[in-house]
């Protein structure tokens, strides 16, 4: 059986500059795999060529053993929440139909299956009361999970979600992981890129460090080391001690280009 | 009223309206899209197209000189998306570039044309600010051919364009053709000016691309709306405009119909509910009186 995502070789550069430099990641079926990495590692880039949005330099992404291009339909997106105006004119029903466009084609209109199919990720997410309400009207931790239910109704067999957590309250965090692993349940994918050091080992199965290069990819267990995490964040890590990785935080830093 | 039985104000005044509704209509995306400013640049940019046309053809007739500010205007777009993508320049400063170089060597040319001795250059200036006066029938069949496709073509593909407005990268990821929507937008957009010439002049179209679309935004929260309110908006500015300067003795009827148009911008973000600002200051010292009794 073909892995979930397999990335070879994978270079990007913005101009001339390498922003991700030979990246190998095998990401395999039904794992929750998080995607650590300071400001400015590439992380965001990572997905954002994965789903082919920047244009590689170099290497190859296969979804399901087929170029991304077969697997669209397959495959679901939660962009960083500050990438779109949230000031446009829209409700949070219509953003979430927007997840079922992929299947609709350029042309059609949503009907009622897809309202249904938008009401239900909406419910998931409990945000089913805001459903006609403007979109520039919510708080930061509501917007998150109207993204997140625009990527359940796509339905897909692989989730890339760039920083879903950011900016969400405890109990939005919980109810999130729970929706991954529900997904996960489900024998669906998930790719997350993660800032919060602490909760890695008890959120995800696998994990990849990424800074450019791929530093480590794999089991949490086996990747999650100090000596991995120093290689990643250099000097700007503080390890605070006692059962190792578990507890390392990152210190404050300036984020560069970011 | 003379509005109604008047053969020339009747043109001019139905002419103007159409010219209000569809630059208002298309204006939005420009708005929505943060591309304000790249109306701005093709409007000017019309201007050397126009010139070139006519120096080349010798001919005087609109539907010739529209044709070249159309590839003016879609050159200059062209190019300045080739800037923002292949260098570090940002999208304000190519704007700002692309607009001052196409719009010096418009006023250049122009210069040149007028001291052709030729009298079929007469005239060629009144695109500089417009000349709704000279508007005649045969110009609002051309306004009906040139915009009757765009309008179909836009609410063809409306699901896409508004999915590629609010989130591009996501419709990308879903494989909708986000480059070919956005050159059919700049090209639909290069329509309502080419449109928009003879009545308002390069100068100001893009105050009739932007202003109805940013007023329509205060008092609406959907996109559907948004862009019918902008129509009706550009549609009433340019009757009554059209109207006043018919008041009036010789007043140019484009610019009556962009101030007025100012004027609906100016009240719509004073006290449009919700987003207007004086709507926003009498709720503040609402809630502080209520704050206050407690
Ligand atoms: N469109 C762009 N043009 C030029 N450089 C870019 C562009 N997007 C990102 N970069 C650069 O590429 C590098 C990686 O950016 P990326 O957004 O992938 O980082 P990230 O790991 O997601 O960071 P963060 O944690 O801040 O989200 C940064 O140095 C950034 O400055
Ligand atoms: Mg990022």
């Amino acid at each position: 059986m073909h892995p979930a995502v397999e990335i070879e070789d994978l270079t990007v550069a913005y101009g001339d500059k390498p922003v991700l430099w030979d990246v190998d990641l095998r990401v395999p079926r039904g794992v929750l795999m998080g995607i650590i990495g300071p400001n400015g590692a590439g992380k965001t880039t990572l997905l954002k060529a994965t789903l082919g949005l920047v244009k590689p330099a170099a290497g190859s992404v296969r979804i399901l053993g087929r170029p991304y291009e077969q697997q669209r339909r397959l495959v679901a997106y939660v962009p960083q929440r500050s990438s779109v105006d949230w000031d446009f004119p829209t409700t949070v029903l219509d953003v979430v139909l927007m997840g079922r466009y992929g299947h609709l084609g350029w042309i059609r209109r949503p009907g009622r299956a897809e309202r249904a199919v938008a009401l239900a990720a909406l419910e998931q997410v409990q945000m089913a009361d805001f459903a006609q309400r403007q979109i520039g009207q919510l708080s930061g931790g509501q917007q998150q999970r109207v993204f997140l239910a625009r990527a359940l109704a796509q339905n897909a067999e692989v989730y890339f979600m760039d920083e879903p957590f950011q900016g969400v309250d405890a109990v939005t965090e919980r109810a999130i992981i729970q929706i991954l692993r529900d997904l996960r349940a489900a024998g669906k994918t998930v790719v997350v890129v993660h800032h919060d050091l602490q909760t890695v080992p008890e959120y995800f199965d696998q994990v990849a460090l990424i800074n450019v290069r791929r530093i480590a990819a794999g089991p949490v267990r086996e990747v999650f080391t100090e000596t991995n995490l120093r290689a990643t964040y250099g000097g700007r890590l503080a390890i605070l001690g006692r059962n190792g990785a578990a507890d390392a935080v990152t210190t404050p830093t300036p984020a560069p280009g970011d | 009223m003379e509005l109604f039985t008047d053969y020339t104000l009747r043109t001019v005044t139905i002419g103007s309206m159409l010219l209000g509704a569809i630059s208002g209509l298309l204006g939005c995306f420009a708005v929505l899209r943060r591309q304000a400013l790249l109306g701005d640049a093709m409007s000017h940019a019309a201007l050397p197209g126009i010139a070139l046309a006519f120096l080349i053809t010798g001919q005087r007739d609109t539907f010739t000189l529209l044709i070249g500010a159309a590839i003016a205007a879609l050159a200059a777009a062209l190019w300045l998306l080739a800037i923002v993508r292949t260098s570090r320049i940002k999208d304000d400063t190519a704007l700002a570039l692309v607009l001052a170089v196409f719009f010096g060597f418009g006023l250049v040319l122009l210069s040149y044309v007028q001291r052709q001795p030729t009298a079929a250059q007469a005239g060629l200036k009144s695109f500089l600010f417009g000349q709704a006066a000279a508007l005649v029938e045969r110009d609002l069949w051309a306004m009906l051919v040139i915009s009757g496709p765009a309008l179909a073509l836009v609410a063809l593909f409306w699901p896409s364009i508004k999915l590629i407005s609010f989130d591009p990268d996501f419709a990308r990821s879903l494989g909708l053709p986000v480059r070919r929507v956005e050159v059919l937008l700049t090209g639909v957009i290069v329509a309502a000016i080419v449109i928009g010439l003879q009545t308002v002049g390069v100068v100001l179209m893009s105050a009739m691309l932007i202003a109805p679309a940013v007023a329509a935004r205060q008092w609406t929260n959907r996109l559907e709306t948004m862009v019918l309110l902008a129509a009706g908006f550009g549609a009433l500015a340019a009757f009554a405009g059209a109207w006043i300067s018919a008041l009036g003795d010789r007043i140019a009827t484009g610019p009556v119909i962009v101030l007025t148009m100012s004027g609906l911008t100016a009240v719509s973000l004073l006290i449009a509910p919700e987003r207007g600002l004086l709507w926003q200051r009498w709720r503040l010292t609402r809630w502080r009186q209520i704050g206050n009794n407690h």
